[in-house]
């Protein structure tokens, strides 16, 4: 089977005050195939945003593309003109962003702005417009259809106005759903009501994926895939049961440890210190040279310091970038 | 007020009693006809000193209104709040302020709860300059001993909040919750809007805190697995009301509220086949 998504190499830098560049993506590479769901994770300052909006190329001002490519459908889309680009985001390729209530428009009905996305790509006709809206929002909201569709955001909750973006989203029929911490303003109940959202769609549609999160909880039975970015680069990146089961990574080991286990035995560890990872990942705090985890690391070896590691291979789709596992 | 056995299994005063709180929030449509919001339905609870309680609950459930109740920010419509002894519901505005010194609060998003325009030297002296009862001294010393305390350099004292990230932000906001010595410190999902990694950080600091200090948490969070690692009791609320209120051990082994349950089964497990909570 081919990836619909290649992404090769991709550097991406903000330009800050003067004409410094400080890179935001380091040589990130992933293949996504079609109707699979990759988990992005990573922590503030890892890039995760930079990722998302580079697939679409939705990039603040100041960032530059320094290299690589995006190859989706056979056309690498860091290339593409304008237009094609239009063709292309919403389409073929929608993005969801992180808060609702700043992604739609406070004064127009949630049914009209699903439906103007469908009249800006290119659909006519007020009948196949309002039939095909309808549609979508059956469904999204299989329940109250008509009410939700009447309604404006100020009266729906958090997690349903959070499905009006992904209606949007979908509306096109696109193969591609970039979709950017879509759930961490909404509460673990509405969460997961949103990933159930989301696996359905999948299933009817069978959508593609690219679900950013810092969350590595939430990805549990949710990904088949997993990317661990820290710093800009892929730290590791494989099946979900392999990197969520059993974290190869030193990085991605103690990022699970720090989170509290839920345990049903009676009285493990309560009110013990977590394990925690010392130190940030902030820029001034990154080595000049050398793996760039290494500062924080817990397993550092003399190696670590003098060069930095390159994805090791550990099954054919599991990779780690770390020298422990280099031969 | 009498002495009453609680979840250490101590018979020790309670530092606050909350009784039969009850919140009503009346809402005027355009059309003028009032309606009303019951955000608080007869709460109560108790929390010794030195030990945590968490309030869970999903959005909407009244666990914020608590918060600003306990810190003096909103009055109750009815109910008793005893701290230390006190009905702090009845006291008049000059009493209330030296209530408040007592129980601060933490907020989720440090980013938008610390003055961007301040330096983290002015975050942190505003509370005991408003406070007027310590000179240019023992001010210094008191905010360099806190910055030492929560782990912050002396050095990031010129910068504002939006130069540090956000686990020092969060430092600095307990700092300064701490200047005034306070007893009780509600942390209104003061976790929420970390990094994993960074959410542990924190939350080892205020154990450590708690240890040292013998300080007094209301933990509000949905988090429930954090809430059974930090807390010594869990208070599950749902529509304005407290359900179930017991042990975390108790809570998870055996929840005994539709509710508590749901909330349960949203913890999200890392490498576990726990399919049930996302098929819907």
């Amino acid at each position: 089977m081919t990836a619909i998504l290649e992404i090769h190499d991709l550097h991406v830098s903000y330009r800050s005050s003067g004409s410094e560049l400080s890179p935001a993506l380091k040589g990130v590479s992933f293949r996504l195939m079609p109707g699979e769901i990759m988990g992005v994770l990573g922590e503030s300052g890892s890039g995760k945003s930079t990722l998302a909006g580079s697939l679409v190329r939705l990039l603040p001002g100041n960032a530059l593309v320094t290299g690589g490519t995006v190859q989706f459908e056979g056309k690498d889309l860091l290339q593409a003109n304008p237009d094609e680009l239009q063709a292309i985001r919403g389409r073929h390729i929608s993005l969801i962003f992180q808060e609702p209530s700043l992604a739609l428009h406070p004064t127009i009905r949630v049914g009209e702005q699903v439906r103007q996305v469908l009249a800006a790509h290119g659909s006519r006709g007020k009948r196949t417009l309002n039939e095909r809206t309808r549609q979508i929002f059956a469904e999204i909201f299989p329940e109250e259809t008509d009410r939700i569709s009447r309604s404006y955001p100020h009266q729906l909750s958090g997690g349903q106005r959070q499905r009006v973006l992904i209606a949007q989203a979908i509306a096109c029929g696109p193969s591609v759903v970039v979709a950017d911490e879509p759930t961490a303003s909404l509460d673990p109940t509405t969460q997961m009501e949103i990933l159930g959202v989301f696996r359905r769609l999948r299933e009817r549609l069978g959508l593609a994926m690219i679900f950013i999160t810092h969350n590595p909880a939430l990805l549990s039975d949710f990904a088949d895939h997993v990317l661990v970015l820290y710093a800009g680069e892929v730290a590791e990146c494989g099946p979900a049961e392999s990197v969520l089961g059993l974290p190869r990574h030193p990085y991605t080991k103690a990022l699970f440890q720090s989170i509290p286990a839920v345990s049903g035995k009676p009285g493990t560890g309560r009110k013990a210190k977590l394990p925690v990872i010392l130190g940030d990942s902030s820029r001034s705090s990154l080595p000049i040279r050398g793996c760039c985890f290494e500062p924080r690391c817990t397993e550092r070896m003399e190696i670590c310091k003098e060069r930095e590691p390159s994805p090791a291979n550990l099954s054919v789709s599991h990779t780690v970038s770390c020298f422990k596992y280099e031969s | 007020m009498k002495v009453e056995a609680t979840a250490t299994g101590k018979n020790v005063h309670p530092l606050l009693k909350v009784e039969n709180l009850v919140k009503r929030y009346t809402k005027r449509s355009l059309a003028g006809t009032p309606e009303e919001l019951l955000a608080l339905d007869s709460v109560s609870f108790t929390i010794s000193p030195g030990t945590t309680l968490a309030v869970v609950g999903e959005s909407g459930s009244g666990k914020s209104t608590l918060a600003n109740c306990l810190a003096c920010l909103e009055s109750p419509t009815s109910g008793n709040i005893w701290f230390e002894g006190k009905d702090i519901v009845k006291l008049e505005e000059r009493a209330c302020r030296q209530v408040r010194r007592q129980i601060q609060l933490i907020f989720q998003d440090p980013a938008s709860s610390l003055n961007p325009r301040w330096s983290a030297f002015e975050v942190l002296v505003e509370p005991l300059i408003l406070q007027r009862k310590f000179n240019r001294e023992e001010i210094k010393k008191r905010v360099n001993y806190w910055l030492g305390r929560v782990g912050l350099s002396q050095d990031i004292v010129g910068r504002s909040p939006m130069e540090l990230s956000g686990g020092q932000r969060q430092r600095l906001a307990i700092a300064r919750a701490l200047t005034l010595e306070p007893k009780l410190l509600i942390l209104d999902e003061a976790l929420s809007a970390l990094d994993c990694s960074v959410q542990a950080q924190i939350a080892n600091l205020l154990m450590e805190l708690q240890g040292s200090l013998g300080m007094t948490y209301l933990f509000i969070t949905h988090d429930l697995a954090m809430a059974a690692h930090f807390a010594d009791e869990i208070a599950v609320m749902d529509r304005g009301r407290i359900v179930e209120q017991g042990p975390p051990n108790k809570i998870f082994i055996q929840p005994e509220q539709e509710t508590t349950r749901r909330l349960l089964a949203a913890v999200p497990r890392i490498g576990r086949g726990d399919q049930s909570a996302l098929e819907r």
